[in-house]
């Protein structure tokens, strides 16, 4: 399998700050690496060195088997990049943008218009396509700015955060169009903040923090470096969690955590589902009644959490600010949104 | 060759880019149009009544090319505001990262600016024939001195475009561009006889290119004072003009596109 992008020992710094501290990446032809990261980790700066935008203190690149810095300009017609803020122009209508791209990539006029036309109807945006783009909402713009990188049917696609500040559904929707693009034979570079993102479209998995890589691998191998399942069941009566206790510590692999608060226990198994079913049986033999029982596989914001001390998704945290002032509390990552 | 051609239609692109933005936003034109007015007015009845020139010319007729020239370099400022803003937009990205020439968006904005000019020649002219003013020779030569206001003002604006992608905000070039546009503009022949300045002012509007200009295009109109100037630079005011056209052009190009580079790098 040939490799579309190829980095090695990249290095960026601005000033003081280093954004890279020696980077590799690799991604093999039609797959999609995400690059995972909280915010300030050097996600974006990676992309814009990737997509010319930016030249490195040191190391190589490739792209499409070119190298970035002596060929950028062959670079820029293989591939397409949809960033964090919408790239479009506001006056402009969508029509208008995505013919404007057209030209830009040399595909000619005519192939330019019907292009446009062809991606307003992929993208769902017919009837919004002759207004100005100031007048679309947030999904309609990051759905044009994709739309505007699809273009020229680039080979590499690199999307810089695609669905950050998106609304669930505009999410899924964007989620799919990329699974789309790979099925086309497209390889992708994507960076998020979402673990469930990088979860259900990366084949392979980058982590990085303060521009270097922390972990790698796919999401299972990922999960898997922290440690198996773990059951967790919720008591009804605080009463019985002594003898719970007992029980799951008898399958456990590993110590009984107990919250008596919220008659909560959880214990590290190894045997998955038939774990659980004993877990089941035994509790009800011994008449103790759950609220709720199942068993947890870690999630990657866990492998986050337990890879950096940080959650992915807590309030930025660039490379300026270590001196430990701003330790983001651990806890409740899901909910809270990088709100730009 | 090739090389050019695709520059020039990557430039083409933009230009158009632009030129539907003003249309999109027309007030944008509309006020930068009334400044002129305001300039042609204000000259001819105010200051008009106190200032005397040699001959028989009368001072509205003198003033018109003046008020040409300085409303056409006041014009380019628009381009540095221009660019200062594109570079604020995420758009330069979207730029950046295509297949385009690198000079695309310099030409583009350089380029539909000489709409911007050509509309607000368009206007003063009207102004100027309501006060007063005439053209007293023939259509080629009244149609030269025009093309040559253009030619100037589009030197003019690649300073601009530099300036705007150096100091890097709208306001910025407005007050930076103020800085020399004054001293350029008014130490010169454009509203007085630059026989009338003092001194070492008088060396400074007689080679100030502006200068040049409007003594150029008096000529074309045929709205000269009877005082021959004393100058090489105002005898031979088109040859004179067109040098610094030519000067200005293969500085400020390379100049620019080098800051275009350096400014979008910059905001990795």
């Amino acid at each position: 399998m040939t490799d579309m992008i190829r980095t090695e020992g990249l290095v960026k710094r601005y000033g003081e700050v280093v954004a890279l501290n020696g980077l590799d990446l690799t991604v093999p032809k039609g797959t999609i690496l995400g690059l995972l990261g909280p915010n300030g980790a050097g996600k974006t700066t990676a992309v814009r060195i990737l997509t010319t935008l930016l030249e490195p203190d040191a190391g190589t690149v490739e792209v499409a088997g070119l190298d970035v810095g002596r060929e950028p300009h062959k670079v820029r017609e293989r591939i397409g990049l949809s960033g964090q803020n919408a790239a479009v122009d506001e006056q402009l209508t969508g029509y208008e943008n995505l013919d404007m791209v057209g030209r830009l990539y040399h595909l000619g006029k005519q192939q330019s218009r019907t292009r446009a036309r062809e991606l307003l109807q992929i993208f769902d945006l017919v009837e919004a396509g002759d207004r100005p783009v100031k007048t679309y909402s947030g999904g309609m713009r990051r759905r044009l700015d994709l739309a505007a990188a699809l273009v020229a049917n680039p080979e590499v696609i690199f999307l810089d955060e695609p669905t950050t500040g998106l609304d669930p559904r505009s999410r899924s929707q964007m989620w799919e169009t990329i699974q789309d693009l790979v099925r086309g034979g497209a390889t992708v570079l994507l960076t998020t903040q979402y673990m469930e993102e990088a979860d259900r479209l990366a084949d392979d998995i980058v982590v990085i923090d303060r521009g270097q890589e922390i972990a790698h691998g796919t999401a299972d191998e990922l999960k898997k470096q922290i440690g198996g399942e773990r059951i967790e069941t919720i008591l009804v009566n605080a009463d019985d969690l002594p003898p719970a206790q007992t029980i799951l510590g008898g399958i456990s692999v590993g110590d009984v955590v107990v919250d008596e608060q919220t008659r909560r226990l959880s214990a590290a198994v190894d045997g998955g589902v038939d774990a659980l079913r004993q877990v089941l049986q035994r509790l009800a033999d011994a008449n103790i009644a759950v609220v709720d029982v199942g068993l947890h596989r870690p999630t990657l914001d866990d492998v986050f959490l337990s890879l950096t001390g940080h959650s992915a998704e807590e309030v930025a945290e660039s490379p300026e600010k270590t001196d430990g002032k701003k330790r983001p509390e651990r806890g409740k990552p899901r909910e809270k949104e990088a709100v730009r | 060759m090739r090389q050019l051609a695709l520059a020039l239609a990557d430039g083409g692109v933009v230009a158009k880019r632009n030129l539907i933005k003003i249309k999109r936003v027309p007030e944008v034109l509309i006020w930068t149009t009334m400044s002129p007015i305001m300039f042609v007015l204000l000259f001819a009845y105010v200051f008009g009544s106190s200032i005397d020139i040699a001959g028989d010319t009368s001072y509205r007729e003198y003033l018109i090319a003046g008020v040409f020239a300085q409303t056409v370099i006041f014009g380019s400022t628009f381009t540095g505001a221009g660019l200062a803003e594109d570079m604020t937009k995420g758009v330069i990205d979207r730029f950046r990262s295509l297949p385009m020439a690198r000079s695309a968006v310099l030409v583009g904005r350089t380029a539909s600016d000489v709409f911007y000019n050509s509309t607000s020649i368009v206007v003063m002219s009207i102004t100027g024939l309501i006060v007063g003013w005439r053209i007293h020779t023939g259509v080629v030569e009244a149609l030269g001195g025009f093309l040559l206001l253009l030619l100037f003002a589009y030197a003019f604006s690649w300073i601009m475009a530099f300036v705007g992608l150096k100091v890097g905000s709208v306001e910025m070039v407005n007050n930076a561009s103020f800085m020399f546009i004054f001293p350029l503009t008014f130490i010169a022949n454009t509203f007085v006889e630059v026989q009338r300045l003092p001194g070492p002012l008088e060396t400074f509007g007689e080679w100030n290119p502006v200068s040049a200009v409007a003594q150029a295009v008096r000529e074309a109109f045929g709205n000269t004072s009877n005082v021959a100037p004393d100058a090489w630079s105002l005898q031979n005011p088109i040859l004179y003009s067109l040098i610094w056209v030519a000067i200005i052009l293969a500085v400020f190009i390379p100049l620019s596109v080098r800051q275009y580079l350096k400014a979008a790098a910059r905001q990795g």
